[in-house]
C-alpha cells in the first residue's frame, strides 16, 4: 500500500478542463425504423442494382411510348420483321410494328398488373388476416375455413372462368390473379397478430381505452410491417410472372394490346426465321423479375431486426 | 419473532404512514368472490379442463391506499390484476369500482373507467410499442380520451410528465429501444399518469429490474401517490418490497387469498403457515441474525390449478397440516382486522 502511495502522488495527476468532459460522449442519432432499414438496404449491392434497373424500366415504360414516332398498333407492312436499326431500335415484328414501343407498352401492362395485384393482395390480406387473428375464436375459425375453400380450387380455373364472364381485359387478369393469391398474406398476418396481441403493449393499449381498430392497426399491424413488406415486394414478380404465363398461353388481354407474355407468344410463330424477336420480351421478363426478387431479398434483410 | 421485527425496521424505515380505511367511506375498489377460470380443453373429445387461476377472492382497496398482493409465480396474482381491468372477464363474482359493477359498464361509463383505472405492466421491454416514439406513447391516452385540445398542448404535457417521472423532456422524440429497463418503466408510468388516474394496478412493476433501480421506481410510485392521492394495487412476489410500499397486504396461494391484514402486522406477525414460510425465505443482510433464524423450507411444488387439491389448497406442503385440512376449504377468519384462512390457528 505504502509503495503505491509513493508511486502515485498527486503531482502526477492534472485536472481535466471542462471541454474534455464530454469527449467520451458517444450516442447515435435517433433514427426511425425506416431510416435504419434504408441504411441497411443501401449496403446490399444486388438489391440496389435491382432498384436502379426497375426505376429505369418504369421511366422507359412511361416515356418511350410518349416520345416515339410509332404507336404500339401502327402497322407498316413495308418493314416486316426488320432487324434492329436506327429507325427501329429493336426491330419490327411480323406486321411491321416497332418492337421497342410494343415492349414498353407491354411493360406498362405487366408492371401495373404486378404492382396493382401486390397492392390489392396487401390490402385484402392484411385486413382479412388481421381481423381473423385479432378477433379469434369462432369468427377466426370460420374465416380460416373460407380461406381453405378458396385455396382448394386451382387458380387457373378461376382465371379462365373470370375471363369467360368478364371478357379478356386487364381487369379480369387482375381479378384472376388476386382471387387466391392474397391467402398467403392473410395467413401470415393472422399468425403475427395472434402472437402480438398477447404482448403487454397491446394489453396496455387496451387498458388506456384504445378502440379495437386502433389497437389492430396502430399497435399490432405496424409491428408486423417487416414481413408484410417483404412478401408484398415478392408478390410483384409473382404476379408479373403469372400474367406473362397466362398471356403466353393465350388467356389475357386482347390484341393488338400486348403484355410481355403476348409479345413472346407472337414472336414464337416466327422463332425459326427471326429468333431475335422472342429474346426481347423474355429478357424483359427475366431481368424485371430478377431485380424485383433482389429488391425483395434486400428489403427482407434490411427489415430483419437481427441485422441491426 | 423478535428478529423478524428487526428486519422489518431495516426495510421499512421510510415507509409506514398508516392510512387505515375509514369505516364509513366507500372503498375505491371492492372485489367480491371473484373467480377467473380458463378453459384449456385440448381437442373436441378430450375431457373438459379448467384452470382455476383465481378462485373466490374477496378484498377491498381504500382511497389513497396501497394494497399489496403477494404470492409465488403461478398463484394467480397477475391474472387477478388483469381481471380487475377487464383484460380477462371474471367468471363469477363482482368487481365494484366506486360502488358500481365494472362488468356492467358501457359507453361513457366504460370510457371513464378506462380513464380512471390504469395498469403498469411487468416487462418494460414488452409494454411499450417499439414503433412509437416516447412522445407518441405518452400522448396516445390523451388523444383517445380527448384530454387537452391541441397537439401542442399534449406535447407540452408529455414533456412535463417525463420530468415528473425523472426523465428529460427532450427524450420525447426517442424510441423505446434507446432506453434501459428502469427508464422504460418510467415511461410506462408517465403513460399511465397522462390520464390522471384514480387507481393504478401495478403488475410486478419492479420484478424485471435490478435491485438499485427497483428502489428508485418504488420511491417514484410512492411520491406520486403522496402528491396525487392515487390508490394502488401492487402485485409482486417480493414481500419486503411490498411491505415497504403497501398499507395492507394480501397473500395469495393457488388462486386463493390465504391471509390479509395491515402490512406491518402481516410482516411482523404472520398467521398463515404459507406467509410464515414466505417471510422466512427473505434473505437477511446481517449474518449473525441470519444464523439464529430458522428457515421454514417448503416441500414440493405449487399444485396444478387444473386439479387443485380438495380442502385447504396449501395442505400438501403445509408443515402443520392435519387430516381435518383435507375435508373442506378453510374460510377467512378475522383476528382483529388481520384475516387468515387456516384451521390450525
Amino acid at each position: 500500500m505504502t509503495e503505491t502511495k509513493e508511486i502515485l502522488d498527486d503531482s502526477l495527476f492534472e485536472k481535466l478542463d471542462d471541454s474534455e468532459k464530454n469527449t467520451e460522449f458517444i450516442a447515435m442519432e435517433s433514427k426511425t425504423y425506416f431510416q435504419d432499414a434504408w441504411r441497411c438496404f443501401k449496403k446490399n449491392k444486388l438489391a440496389l442494382g435491382g432498384l436502379v434497373f426497375l426505376t429505369i424500366m418504369i421511366l422507359l415504360a412511361v416515356f418511350v411510348p410518349l416520345v416515339s414516332p410509332y404507336t404500339y398498333d401502327a402497322q407498316d407492312l413495308d418493314v416486316r420483321n426488320a432487324l434492329p436499326s436506327m429507325e427501329h431500335l429493336l426491330g419490327t415484328d411480323k406486321l411491321g410494328r416497332d418492337i421497342l414501343v410494343r415492349l414498353m407498352f407491354g411493360a406498362r401492362i405487366s408492371l401495373s398488373v404486378g404492382f396493382v395485384a401486390a397492392f390489392l393482395n396487401l390490402i385484402i390480406g392484411v385486413v382479412y388476416g388481421g381481423i381473423s387473428g385479432f378477433v379469434g375464436g369462432k369468427a377466426d375459425m370460420v374465416m380460416m375455413r373460407i380461406i381453405d375453400c378458396i385455396y382448394s380450387i386451382p387458380s387457373m380455373l378461376y382465371v379462365i372462368l373470370i375471363m369467360m364472364v368478364f371478357g379478356s381485359n386487364i381487369g379480369s387478369v387482375l381479378l384472376g390473379i388476386c382471387v387466391s393469391s392474397w391467402i398467403g398474406m392473410a395467413r401470415q398476418v393472422r399468425t403475427q397478430v395472434q402472437t402480438l396481441k398477447q404482448q403487454e403493449f397491446a394489453l396496455a393499449a387496451y387498458v388506456i381505452g384504445a378502440s379495437k381498430v386502433r389497437i389492430l392497426f396502430k399497435h399490432l399491424i405496424i409491428n408486423c410491417m417487416g414481413p408484410i413488406i417483404v412478401s408484398t415486394t415478392l408478390m410483384v414478380p409473382e404476379a408479373i410472372f403469372t400474367e406473362s404465363f397466362l398471356a403466353f398461353i393465350g388467356i389475357g388481354i386482347s390484341l393488338p394490346q400486348a403484355s410481355w407474355g403476348t409479345l413472346a407468344s407472337e414472336a414464337r410463330s416466327v422463332i425459326q426465321s427471326y429468333p431475335l424477336q422472342i429474346v426481347w420480351p423474355v429478357l424483359a421478363i427475366c431481368l424485371t423479375v430478377l431485380s424485383l426478387n433482389f429488391i425483395g431479398d434486400g428489403v427482407g434483410e434490411a427489415l430483419d431486426p437481427k441485422n441491426r | 419473532m423478535a428478529d423478524m421485527a428487526e428486519v422489518k425496521r431495516n426495510v421499512s424505515a421510510a415507509g409506514g404512514t398508516n392510512l387505515a380505511v375509514c369505516a364509513g367511506e366507500q372503498p375505491i375498489l371492492k372485489v367480491e368472490h371473484v373467480k377467473t377460470y380458463f378453459d384449456v380443453t385440448k381437442g373436441l373429445f378430450s375431457p373438459k379442463q379448467i384452470v382455476k387461476a383465481v378462485d373466490d377472492v374477496s378484498f377491498s382497496v381504500g382511497r389513497g391506499e396501497t394494497y399489496g398482493l403477494v404470492g409465488e409465480s403461478g398463484c394467480g396474482k397477475s391474472t387477478l390484476g388483469r381481471t380487475l381491468v377487464k383484460i380477462y372477464p371474471a367468471t363469477e363474482g363482482k368487481i365494484m369500482y366506486n360502488g358500481q359493477d365494472i362488468a356492467a359498464f358501457r359507453g361513457a361509463e366504460e370510457k371513464n373507467f378506462r380513464k380512471e383505472v390504469q395498469m403498469i405492466f411487468q416487462d418494460p421491454y414488452a409494454s411499450l410499442n417499439p414503433r412509437m416514439t416516447v412522445g407518441e406513447i405518452i400522448k396516445e391516452p390523451m388523444e383517445i380520451h380527448g384530454i387537452l385540445s391541441s397537439s401542442g398542448e399534449r406535447e407540452e404535457r408529455a414533456a412535463e410528465l417525463l420530468k415528473i417521472v425523472g426523465l428529460k423532456p427532450d427524450h420525447i422524440r426517442r424510441y423505446p429501444h434507446e432506453f434501459s429497463g428502469g427508464q422504460r418503466q418510467r415511461i410506462s408510468i408517465a403513460r399511465t399518469l397522462a390520464l390522471n388516474p384514480r387507481f393504478i394496478i401495478c403488475d410486478e412493476p419492479i420484478s424485471a429490474l435490478d435491485v438499485s433501480i427497483q428502489a428508485q421506481i418504488i420511491n417514484l410510485l410512492k411520491e406520486i401517490q403522496d402528491e396525487m392521492g392515487i390508490s394502488y394495487l401492487f402485485v409482486a412476489h417480493d414481500l419486503s418490497m411490498v411491505n415497504y410500499i403497501s398499507h395492507r397486504i394480501g397473500v395469495m396461494y393457488l388462486g386463493h387469498l390465504v391471509e390479509e391484514g395491515d402490512a406491518d402486522e402481516v410482516y411482523s406477525d404472520p398467521i398463515h403457515p404459507y406467509t410464515k414460510a414466505l417471510l422466512s425465505a427473505i434473505p437477511i443482510p446481517d449474518p449473525d441474525v441470519a444464523k439464529r433464524k430458522s428457515r421454514i423450507k417448503l416441500e414440493g411444488e405449487l399444485p396444478s390449478p387444473i386439479n387443485p387439491p380438495a380442502g385447504c389448497p396449501f395442505r400438501g406442503r403445509c408443515p402443520m397440516a392435519t387430516e381435518d385440512c383435507g375435508r373442506e376449504r378453510p374460510e377467512m377468519k378475522d383476528y382483529n382486522g388481520h384475516k387468515a384462512a387456516c384451521f390450525c390457528v
